[in-house]
């Protein structure tokens, strides 16, 4: 079970925040949206396995071929 | 108890969610995305061993196995639709919550198709 890929993602997110404010207010925009299509990917990177391996477990269950 | 830890889980995540959510909405989808995912697969061990028991009944009153796949097959779809068109709702998506749920429910049909054919051989052969 990995509940602590719950707080890793919420983490990752507090932070990309952050720096997307930083930067925003540095004036750097285009870098702020960059750094938040990054974070954007890579926590999609993190969640698709867990959706793949859910339907795959859902297939198991009901039989589903 | 599971059910302890299930709550507490659901809690805490939707504390970081809407934490989350007021700064950057995208990516509080995706983390109750995950924590729906989390949850549905730790409570799927336990689905298991009560199809099995069911099919177990099945056989056991030789009831034919397709209507019992057919029927497991339904409830499989059915499950993964909803999974998907709530996140959709969720996200404000209404729309294509709704085209995922019309999906799922013509595959439904498609898939009861033996069965609504069974009935119907039985009621032409009770007619006569």
């Amino acid at each position: 079970m990995d509940t602590e890929l719950i707080f890793q993602l919420a983490g990752i997110s507090i932070v990309i925040t952050v720096i997307y404010t930083v930067l925003k207010q540095a004036g750097r925009d285009e870098f702020a949206f960059s750094t938040l299509l990054l974070g954007i990917v890579v926590v999609l990177a993190m969640v698709i396995p867990k959706i793949a391996d859910l339907f795959e477990t859902v297939r198991s269950v009901f039989r589903i071929y | 108890m599971e059910i302890i830890r299930i709550v507490g889980l659901g809690l805490i995540a939707t504390v970081l969610v809407v934490i989350i959510k007021q700064q950057r909405p995208e990516l509080a989808i995706q983390l109750s995305i995950l924590v729906g995912a989390i949850i549905f697969t730790m409570m799927l061990g336990k689905i298991n061993s009560v199809i099995s028991f069911l099919q177990e009944m099945a056989r056991q009153s030789n009831i034919s196995l397709l209507y019992m796949e057919t029927i497991l097959k339904i409830i499989g779809v059915a499950y993964i639709a909803e999974f998907g068109a709530q996140i959709c709702r969720d996200a404000g998506e209404g729309a294509i919550a709704s085209k995922v749920e019309f999906a799922a429910k013509v595959i439904v049909i498609v898939l009861a198709i033996p069965v609504i054919a069974a009935v119907f051989d039985y009621l032409l052969k009770l007619l006569p």
